[in-house]
């Protein structure tokens, strides 16, 4: 294997404290070692150059049932971005709902090594396994949705969480599936009556429970397994005018759940969350209200949720969300139950800036990155594709770090955004340290990945190295270079090998899928009772169901042992 | 004035998106012909696929001569400047066109004018299907300018149409005007079933013979003649239609009273 020398780079290491220091990073068997034999290695010369940890995402709709529908229902999106083979890449399409292997390369060539696929209906698990093999030059891992799942909810009206807890750590070993997911918790199961709630104390049809029981059950199943991750939440009356107060309320629910000051939750996409006003015509900005909270606990994190100005494709498995904004654009849409697990919902959608709505969306989320004092909390996402694709978030990264950059693009929304807008009124510019917080050390600390996120003597030699001196160039001002250095790599290195040089693709890895083996005390027993009710609840017999080994290209199961 | 013409009998789709005025401009012959285009899977030059030369005449600022059937994207977002095209042309002529003049002396392939903005394509021959209609899934339907086509068209001509006049002086097959929106549709001669289909505004005049009329419209008046453009008006009478209903739409769909006599069961609606 390989010995690999970065010399002389600009190191950001959040995690270990490192700040732009002068030093060299050394790589053996796709590992950081602390130091290697200089003329037996392969030296990168990083003199002037920025090195940090491979980027991690913590949210982005990249595979499965969801994203492969959004691909049929969208070949005129495909149309405006042909991406064609080279000796080296395989050709694809590109755009809001980018095909497999142009979704692992467009990472990979941004400094990307790990991405998380938030929401898998377990139903779909075999076929969202089948495009994460497809997906190269990246670390993957994958959410089920359990938020709604009847098991989940038979469980949590009983109260006998013991039980539950089992049944989700046989779930999350049987998808292969990295985190539990919660989606509108009880709205999905309403949408299967018609029906949504509008509240978190609003009963679910026929459980008689709470969004608010699921949750906090969730949220205590989680620390009872002792996963790495904390559950992740989209909320209730996501995408509706004063939902902030929704989403104050699940904070403050989840207080309960929480000791010390470790995170019990992540909520993401937190700008969908976030709208005030009564109406359209009134709505406006939450960020203010919610910021607030957060400064002051610590038992949550949160991801941003950017909009992006242009056309693009939102999926989520929160049906009755979909179905709100077809009334609202009359586009083109598709909606779907899952059985027993969970709902799904795909629309096109353009941005505007000229629209008032779309431009306030755009500024509450750099709001909420910009107030929120402690950037280990928020991290950079577009909920991709919902808010906006992935390979806009070098632009994200330029309104972070430039008050001129966001106010060049304020100056171009409609009238009234701008008058709402607090962006006006906030100072703060994040230093590359921040960036390098937000987009991959604070993302992979509320993942619980150890060897990600940092180039500590141990971790997995996943980095990226930008073409941006930081001594020489004012990147407040010079936003325009930062945006391009970070949209093409000058090197990616993934598991100790180049696989990126200059923006350009040099070799084509697999990456790792990574998954939760959770060992609870008492197994899960698929005995008769169990596929008697695999008949009556599911399409499919138990034996089609589990995501069996051979499905999973390059395995990387980490075994947790669970309290119960 | 730049002279076009295929060395050989293409194979293979030829994607040759630069033969516009505005990217000839200004370029000598030279220049012209290291202009790239794709011949099926292989990448190569103008001048390894046509002969160029350059004539005195000012205009038009291009000629095609010969079979150009399997040559698309010709006229490809054009602002400005004229071609004319002796002969068949491929695909996609014209496309997000948004001034000056294309002419046809022949036949062109489908999508001709797809999601136009301005200009003028005139067609003497037929033209394809979807005629200035958006490419599958969009939504985004021709927006102004003109299209004449003196022969027939195909299938889902002026889909999801937002203004501009398609003036066809043959006959169109179904789904003309499929969600359309806006703008004026003539069709001379006779025109297939489904017409304007989903319709929302707009006008469609149809001069010769038409099957049925969607159940999803209701009659409303006979008027004798309908304003085309403002140098064109059809003569009637006319049969007017309102809808489409199921979009609660409010199109116009004139059908000539002569042209169909099996229509007349609807005047006891009126």
């Amino acid at each position: 294997m390989t010995e690999l020398l970065i010399k002389n780079g600009f190191v950001f290491d959040p995690i270990n404290g490192i700040n732009g220091e002068k030093m060299d990073i050394a790589v053996k068997n796709g590992k950081i070692v602390k130091s290697v034999n200089e003329r037996k290695a392969k030296v990168i010369d990083a003199t002037g150059l920025t090195v940090m940890p491979g980027g991690v995402d913590i949210h982005t709709h990249i595979a499965g049932a969801e994203v492969n529908t959004g691909r049929l229902m969208r070949p005129e999106d495909h149309v405006k971005d042909v991406v064609r083979k080279t000796a080296l890449t395989r050709s694809g399409v590109g755009y809001s709902v980018p095909s497999t292997f142009v979704t692992g390369y467009r990472y990979s060539k941004m400094g990307y090594t790990m991405i998380m696929n938030p929401s898998m209906p377990p139903l779909e698990a075999k076929h969202t396994h089948e495009e994460l093999n497809d997906t190269p030059m990246l670390d993957k891992a994958t959410y089920p949705l359990l938020g709604d799942w009847w098991f989940v909810l038979e469980y949590l009206r009983k109260g006998d969480l013991t039980e539950c807890a089992r049944y989700v750590a046989w779930m999350i070993a049987t998808t292969k599936g990295y985190a539990i997911k919660i989606v509108n918790p009880g709205g999905l199961e309403s949408w299967g009556f018609g029906r949504n709630v509008r509240t978190i104390d609003d009963q679910v049809p026929y459980f008689g429970i709470t969004p608010r029981d699921i949750m906090c059950g969730l949220a205590k199943v989680n620390k009872m397994l002792n996963l790495p991750h904390t559950i992740h939440v989209h909320t209730n009356n996501l995408g509706l005018p004063g939902n902030y107060l929704t989403t104050l309320d699940t904070m403050r629910a989840l207080e309960s759940v929480a000791t010390g000051d470790k995170p019990v939750a992540h909520i993401t996409h937190l700008q969908f969350s976030s709208f005030a006003g009564n109406d359209w015509g009134t709505m406006r900005s939450g960020a203010e209200e919610i910021t607030k909270y957060i400064n002051a606990h610590n038992h949550l994190t949160f991801d941003m949720g950017q909009v992006i100005f242009t056309d693009t494709t939102t999926m989520t498995a929160d049906g009755p969300f979909e179905f709100t904004l077809y009334e609202l654009s009359g586009h083109k849409w598709v909606n779907s139950d899952v059985e027993t697990e969970t709902s799904g919902g795909i629309i096109p959608f353009h941005y505007k800036r000229n629209n008032a709505v779309n431009a306030t969306q755009w500024s509450i989320a750099l709001e909420l990155a910009l107030l929120v004092k402690d950037p280990w909390k928020m991290f950079l996402t577009t909920d991709h594709p919902n808010g906006g694709p992935f390979f806009a978030y070098p632009k994200i990264i330029a309104w972070l770090i430039s008050k001129r950059a966001r106010m060049a693009t304020l100056k171009k929304c409609h009238k009234k955004a701008q008058k709402l807008s607090l962006l006006p009124s906030i100072k703060r510019e994040f230093t590359l340290y921040d960036i390098a917080i937000v987009t991959r050390a604070g993302q992979a600390k509320a993942l619980g990945l150890k060897d990600k996120g940092h180039l500590g003597v141990g971790a997995d030699a996943d980095i990226a190295i930008y073409d941006i001196n930081p001594e020489k160039i004012d990147i407040a001002k010079k936003y325009k270079a930062v945006r391009r250095a970070f949209g093409s790599a000058a090197y990616t290195i993934k598991d100790g090998e180049i696989v990126v040089k200059d923006g350009e693709i040099v070799k084509h890895v697999d990456g790792r899928t990574i998954w939760l083996d959770v060992k609870t005390a008492e197994q899960v027993k698929v005995d008769e009772e169990m596929k008697r009710r695999f008949k009556e609840y599911w399409t499919v017999e138990y034996d089609n169901y589990p995501v069996f080994d051979h499905y999973v290209k390059v395995s990387c199961p980490l075994t947790i042992k669970a309290d119960v | 004035m730049i002279v076009l013409s295929p060395l050989k009998k293409f194979q293979f789709p030829v994607i040759a998106e630069c033969i516009s005025p505005d990217i000839f401009k200004g370029k000598s012959l030279a220049e012209i012909a290291k202009l790239e285009v794709w011949e099926g899977n292989k990448q190569r030059t103008l001048g390894d696929l046509f002969k160029i030369e350059e004539d005195k005449a000012e205009t038009p600022d291009i000629v095609i001569n010969g079979d150009a059937s399997e040559v698309r994207f010709v006229g490809k977002a054009m602002k400005s400047g004229e071609i004319v095209i002796n002969g068949v042309i491929g695909m996609h002529l014209g496309e997000k066109m948004a001034g000056g003049k294309i002419t046809v002396n022949g036949d062109a392939g489908g999508w001709a004018g797809a999601e136009m903005k301005g200009g003028l394509i005139e067609i003497h021959g037929n033209a394809g299907d979807y005629l200035a209609s958006p490419y599958r899934g969009s939504s985004a339907g021709m927006r102004g300018g003109t299209i004449i086509v003196d022969g027939n068209v195909g299938s889902d001509s002026g889909v999801y149409m937002r203004g501009g006049v398609i003036k066809i002086r043959g006959s169109a097959k179904q789904f003309l005007g499929f969600r359309m929106v806006d703008g004026t549709i003539y069709v001379q001669k006779e025109c297939g079933t489904r017409v304007g289909a989903c319709m929302t505004g707009g006008k469609i005049v149809v001069g010769g013979f038409l099957e049925e009329v969607m159940p999803t419209f209701t009659i409303d008046s006979i008027k004798p003649k309908v304003k085309i453009d403002d140098a064109e008006s059809a003569n009637g009478p006319f049969y007017v239609f309102l809808g489409d209903l199921a979009e609660e739409g409010r199109g116009k769909l004139f059908v000539s009273k002569p042209a169909n006599p099996h229509l007349s069961s609807y005047e006891k609606f009126l």
